[in-house]
């Protein structure tokens, strides 16, 4: 039966949805400034930060408050679980998002373009339709997308060595100003991390709906 | 008149109280069993009350309507209840017009021994209401408000008696909403029905708080999170705590209080 408060996990999985459209968000406006020598996409990614954490801690109270106060039992209670874990995961990945933000920004300010692109826009790709599979594999509860998530996290490891040895040989040769190289290597391994998040939450998706 | 001291009260809803308990003390014979009772019910609010076994909150909420009244000790020792500002102990209340201000439903469902459609009329020709018409939409108003109409719509003329516990329960809910009272008070009103029909008695608590005022004992403290929107704890005939019902479970101030709802008392 239908009861007065069920709406509030309802509201639950909408704030879930929000925060992983706004790290999505925050992703892919970091991503593109670094692409794009874009400051102003930077800077919006950067501003981004604030809203994700506080709908963390949204996220949090909510569930708090409904384990406290509406006794939730079975799926409910592993909805809200997940949940938790999910939002954590999710704000992580937007902590990600700034810092590949605040490195584009030290680049562009010292440089004025991103010279050496590696290989961000291909693992950026990736890694994002990841994070956004984890989520609909959440919401939809729905093993296949939360099984292929794992496989595909290999792709985007291999990139990120990819980058790392091309990065890493460009310096030894003394043709590029190195920091901006060290740089690239570090927002290279942001975006495996949020690849990484998107792992995690497909995992807790995976133990979710068949226990292990 | 004595001090009044500080009437626990809770935060938000700026409503003028539409229940006020003042210094309030309360007796069988020598043994008091309520003291110093001070607190403030807003209107269309659930309050719960909740508190160990002969706490008091059974005697407190009898208070409201007089129906101590009953009982050949009990005694009020001081203090006072106002229920829309007016004092309910004053000599010149009219008592019976007083329980239709303020109705009452039991832990024990306890309709007549008649039709449900009598059980929910009875209240009314007892008022001189004769026409049919009248009472026949009073009968299917009621019944629509405690959600038991699509239930029982077909059968009106069968005994109350052959319904279902939970139907009983919120039969009694329907009967005591036929004399429109403002408050109506609930004494562990699911401890008898199975989780469904507790269930359903819940949501209409929560439909009702929109047109009644509603206090509300019960022993489950789960119950008393998903309903009230204030609860009170009491202790050996004091109010120990009474907060938003969301501070009393995540956060409560006192130490009694957290004991208690953890299931760590005595
Ligand atoms: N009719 C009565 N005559 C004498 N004493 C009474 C009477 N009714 C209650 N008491 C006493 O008053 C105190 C409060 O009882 P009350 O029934 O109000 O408690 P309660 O909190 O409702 O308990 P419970 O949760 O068991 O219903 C108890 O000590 C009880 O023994
Ligand atoms: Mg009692």
């Amino acid at each position: 039966m239908k009861r007065y408060f069920h709406h509030e996990l309802q509201d639950l999985r909408s704030k879930l949805i929000l925060i992983a459209e706004k790290a999505h968000e925050a992703g892919r406006l970091a991503v593109e400034g670094f692409l794009n020598s874009d400051l102003e996409k930077t800077e919006r990614a950067i501003k981004l930060d604030d809203e994700i954490d506080d709908l963390e801690i949204e996220i949090d109270r909510a569930s708090v408050r409904y384990i406290t106060l509406r006794s939730p039992v079975s799926s409910d209670v592993r909805l809200i679980f997940v949940a938790i874990k999910a939002s954590h995961d999710i704000e992580r990945a937007g902590d990600e998002a700034h810092s590949i933000a605040k490195k584009t920004k030290r680049i562009l300010t010292r440089d004025g373009k991103v010279v050496n692109k590696v290989h961000i826009e291909a693992m950026s790709k990736l890694a994002f339709a990841m994070l956004d599979d984890a989520i609909t594999c959440f919401l939809e509860e729905d093993l296949e997308l939360a099984e292929s998530i794992m496989e595909r996290d290999k792709e985007v490891d291999r990139l990120n060595k990819e980058n790392f040895k091309a990065l890493a040989s460009d310096m030894c040769e003394g043709s590029v100003e190195p920091s901006s190289n060290i740089e690239t290597i570090l927002i290279s391994k942001s975006i495996e991390r949020i690849a990484d998040h998107a792992k995690n939450l497909a995992e807790e998706v995976i133990y979710l709906l068949t226990g292990n | 008149m004595a001090q009044t001291s500080t009437p626990i009260t809770t935060s938000e809803n700026s409503q003028p109280p539409i229940i006020e308990i003042r210094n309030f003390d309360f007796a069988y014979g020598d043994s008091q069993a309520l003291f110093d009772i001070n607190m403030d019910i807003k209107e269309k609010e659930v309050t719960a009350f909740i508190g160990p076994s002969g706490c008091g909150k059974s005697t407190f909420l009898r208070c409201f309507n007089r129906m101590n009244d009953l009982i050949d000790i009990a005694r009020i020792k001081g203090g006072e209840i106002k229920i829309s500002g007016v004092n309910i102990y004053d000599k010149d209340i009219d008592v019976i017009e007083l329980r239709k201000h303020v109705g009452m439903v039991f832990q024990k469902s306890n309709p007549f021994p008649k039709s449900i459609y009598d059980n929910i009329a009875y209240g009314l020709r007892i008022q001189g209401v004769k026409k049919k018409s009248t009472l026949d939409d009073v009968v299917e108003e009621c019944l629509r408000g405690a959600a038991l109409w699509d239930e029982v719509k077909d059968r009106l003329n069968e005994s109350a008696l052959g319904m279902s516990g939970g139907q009983q329960q919120r039969l009694c809910i329907a009967r005591a909403l036929a004399v429109r009272p403002k408050i109506l008070l609930m004494d562990e009103p699911c401890s008898a029905l199975d989780p469904i029909a507790t269930a359903k008695v819940e949501e209409l608590i929560h439909e009702l708080k929109k047109d009644y005022t509603i206090v509300i004992v019960t022993h489950n403290m789960q119950q008393a999170a998903r309903v009230s929107d204030r609860t009170a704890f009491f202790y050996l005939g004091k109010l120990i705590e009474f907060e938003n019902t969301d501070d009393i479970f995540m956060n409560p101030k006192n130490p009694q209080t957290e004991a208690y709802i953890s299931g760590r008392f005595g």
